[in-house]
């Protein structure tokens, strides 16, 4: 084994130069084309930061659509999912409670129109997004609390949507949001 | 939710038409045919000049072991220090503290034998410095290992008699700039492009549109993700891994990435065929790794699509199938169909959170890892199924009363013993591991330990056990990914698994080698009628039958007790 130390450890030093300096070099060099010049796309509104496109907030208020639970507060210092099992009875017990809060805000949705991911908490506890159905059953609270027309709300979830061709379509809560605000 | 079975379809569809070629390339450069690759062939030098090695020299398979197990050591050497003082040492903009011993004992070697099963979480528990000079560092190297490893078989393999196979240096060299560089970097480029961060800046401090104040990870991340799945490492910038928004920013990355996992070992089938001039045999062993791979695809996908029958009870709508830790960007389909790549290759990196995936899906999760060789991880995974491919020769060989034969050569009782002692080793890691974490937690659950025993599971009863099961199981099929509930980072799973991790990796590289560095140096034989015909499909459905039957016979109780038995819990 002796015969090989050394140039192992020479071997050690040269790759750690090709592919941590010059690969990660090159890498944080083309990032700098990328959107938010590679720290991060970011959204302002009323003339100030509000967020990171991809990273997804948490929404309490009436007034805004909400997005998924999240096993983190939404707080992306950190990251991950409930890692709860179906089989779990506290985890089905949680989940009933999500639902029963849920319908309280939303008067005059049924068990059946509520998508289960608006009550099951997403794998990053990050997740920017939901699907269009999500928003959708949402639409009568933000028109009775923002006193709008629901076809309006309707069709600014159309205008966010985004179709895919292959992959789920969804719309980005914290967009949607911002464009809400937007809308006189 | 057909655009979903659709984009499914496609990105399996890639990745084979993208691994042909591929192998071929591989294949004409093994061949020493001059093809794009010899524009590399300056950096290669230079590389050997500093590492003092002579490119020329040829190397039996018992020095090819001790060039790789020196070199791992050394490296193990280098990560631990670097690991309990990062806290101290610069870019560390986050301010995260040193690792433990324990914890980086655990970290370091999981990543040099190509598992990064992170005890940790990465935006607290590495610095910008160990995210990029000892976890990323380690994935090209331990990937380039596993290549090196089966380059050595394929030189045992060819059709003369020799000692003489190759130069280990060369191999590893070879495996980065011809592989792994050029192609994370592409891949590298398209997630930068798609919003994933590759700055150097720190964590962001904002308050959010409704007012509350949050911060962000960020960091070089796209870089390390890019190495992360085409090494079949698995080990993520951020703790949710493939599922965070910013290592998988959208369904297009999401193809790429889970393309980016398949590609290379399939490719190395390939290469396998082409450089033998047996195209046949790469056919047939693909074709035997395919069977196995889209049965358990097909049980994992479908069950995610159907949704959680708890959930059902509720009452409310599931049309999007279930969604517990998943990303609503991926959906169902795709995260069911990666949880089978993640597993089947030894990647272990997650879009979805396996812990929360239907009891049948974790069922295919870790059938797929005791196999662990449908595809399976760069290099490695052919290692295995060549092992699973010796016990299958000599068993047909019994059969027909014939001296087992494999391209030419005998395979003999020394053979055998190898090969049975590596296929036994797999089973006897993750079952015994498994009931010794089973027995402390149930005799001593109050044992005064940082973290008690009886505080491990996140979930109780069947799926709990499954925990425990799938933690070994990931550590010995060196896979990486976890039900990442389970309580792991302490010093009896951390020093457990770190021992369960250096046999998993270690021995099935050695024994393999051994195998093929003993077969090359015997007389070489020439097929007649009487040859067993290793390429043909009845031969492939004999290998598939012993794979079937050493996974059934040694884990099927296990599987049993935790994920079947939660199924039926649920579906009654």
């Amino acid at each position: 084994m002796k015969k090989y130390i050394a140039p192992s450890i020479r071997m050690t030093i040269a790759m750690l130069m090709l592919c941590c300096v010059i690969y990660f070099g090159l890498v944080t060099l083309i990032g700098k084309l990328a959107p938010g010049n590679g720290h991060g796309e970011t959204l302002s509104a009323n003339g100030r930061i509000v967020g990171y496109a991809l990273i997804g907030q948490k929404f309490t208020a009436d007034k805004y659509f909400w997005g998924r639970p999240s096993a983190v507060d939404y707080n992306a210092a950190g990251s991950g999912g409930s890692n709860k099992a179906g089989s779990n009875p506290d985890y089905v017990k949680m989940v009933g409670e999500r639902i029963d809060a849920f319908l309280a805000h939303n008067p005059g949705v049924s068990r059946a129109q509520l998508p289960a991911e608006m009550v099951t908490a997403s794998g990053s506890g990050l997740d920017p997004d939901i699907s269009p159905a999500s928003a959708y059953v949402q639409v009568a609270r933000i028109a009775r609390v923002r006193k709008q027309s629901p076809a309006s709300i309707q069709s600014l979830i159309d205008q966010q949507t985004i179709k895919n061709a292959i992959g789920p379509d969804k719309v980005n809560v914290l967009k949607l949001n911002i464009a809400l605000d937007k809308l006189k | 939710m057909n655009k979903e079975i659709l984009g499914i379809l496609l990105t399996y569809g890639l990745t084979i038409l993208l691994a042909i070629p591929l192998g071929k390339a591989i294949a004409r450069w093994l061949n020493g045919e001059r093809s794009a690759w010899n524009a590399m062939a300056p950096l290669e030098h230079l590389i050997y000049r500093l590492a003092g090695v002579n490119p020329a020299e040829e190397m039996n398979w018992k020095q090819h072991l001790k060039a790789l197990l020196t070199i791992n050591l050394v490296w193990f050497a280098y990560g631990f220090f670097m690991l309990i003082f990062q806290g101290s040492l610069p870019l560390n903009p986050d301010g995260n503290p040193s690792q433990s011993p324990d914890l980086a004992f655990n970290t370091v070697i999981s990543f040099i034998v190509n598992c990064d099963l992170q005890h940790y979480s990465g935006e607290s528990g590495l610095t910008y410095l160990t995210q990029v000079f000892v976890a990323s560092f380690f994935q090209f190297v331990s990937a380039a290992s596993g290549i090196a490893a089966l380059f050595v078989l394929f030189r045992a393999l060819r059709s003369k008699v020799t000692h003489q196979l190759g130069n280990f240096w060369v191999f590893f060299v070879q495996s980065i700039t011809r592989i792994l560089l050029p192609l994370a970097f592409v891949v590298a480029v398209i997630l930068a492009l798609s919003g994933t961060p590759a700055s150097w800046a720190g964590k962001d401090s904002i308050a959010t549109l409704q007012g509350d104040s949050v911060q962000v990870s960020r960091g070089p991340a796209a870089a390390m993700i890019a190495i992360k799945q085409l090494g079949t490492n698995g080990g993520g910038w951020f703790g949710a891994n493939s599922a965070h928004p910013l290592e998988n920013p959208n369904y297009l990355t999401n193809m790429v990435e889970a393309i980016s996992i398949l590609l290379v070992p399939v490719a190395l089938v390939f290469a396998l065929g082409f450089y033998l001039k047996k195209q046949r045999l790469s056919r047939v062993i693909y074709a035997v790794m395919t069977v196995g791979f889209v049965v358990l695809v097909s049980l994992a996908v479908s069950q995610e699509i159907a949704g959680s029958p708890v959930i059902s009870k509720l009452g409310i709508a599931q049309g999007s199938g279930s969604m517990e830790g998943k990303e609503v960007r991926f959906g169902a389909a795709a995260t069911g169909y990666w949880s089978i790549v993640t597993t089947a290759t030894s990647n272990g990196s997650v879009n979805g959170m396996h812990d929360s995936t239907m009891p049948l899906s974790g069922f295919a999760q870790i059938l797929d890892m005791m196999i662990n060789a449908f595809y399976g991880g760069v290099g490695v995974g052919l290692l295995n199924y060549f092992v699973f491919l010796i016990i299958a020769v000599f068993i047909s060989g019994l059969m027909v009363g014939r001296t087992p034969e494999f391209l030419g050569r005998k395979i003999e009782a020394r053979e055998m013993k190898i090969a049975a002692l590596v296929a036994i080793l797999h089973p006897l890691l993750i079952l015994a591991g498994t009931a010794l974490s089973s027995h402390i937690l149930v005799h001593h659950p109050g044992a005064a330990w940082a973290v008690k025993p009886g505080a491990w599971l996140n979930n109780p009863g069947y799926h709990g056990y499954s925990e425990m099961l799938y933690e070994y199981t990931s550590s010995a099929a060196n896979n990486g990914s976890g039900f990442e509930g389970l309580a792991d980072n302490n010093l009896f799973w951390n020093i457990s698994c770190g021992f369960v991790l250096i046999l998993g990796r270690y021995l099935p590289i050695i024994g393999p080698v051994a195998i093929a560095g003993i077969l090359a140096g015997k007389k070489w034989t020439p097929e007649s009628a009487g040859t067993l015909k290793s390429d043909s499909y009845t031969f492939g459905l004999m290998t598939f039958a012993v794979i079937v039957i050493i996974a059934a016979l040694s884990f099927f109780p296990a599987l049993a007790l935790g994920p079947l038995a939660e199924y039926f819990s649920i579906n009654k």
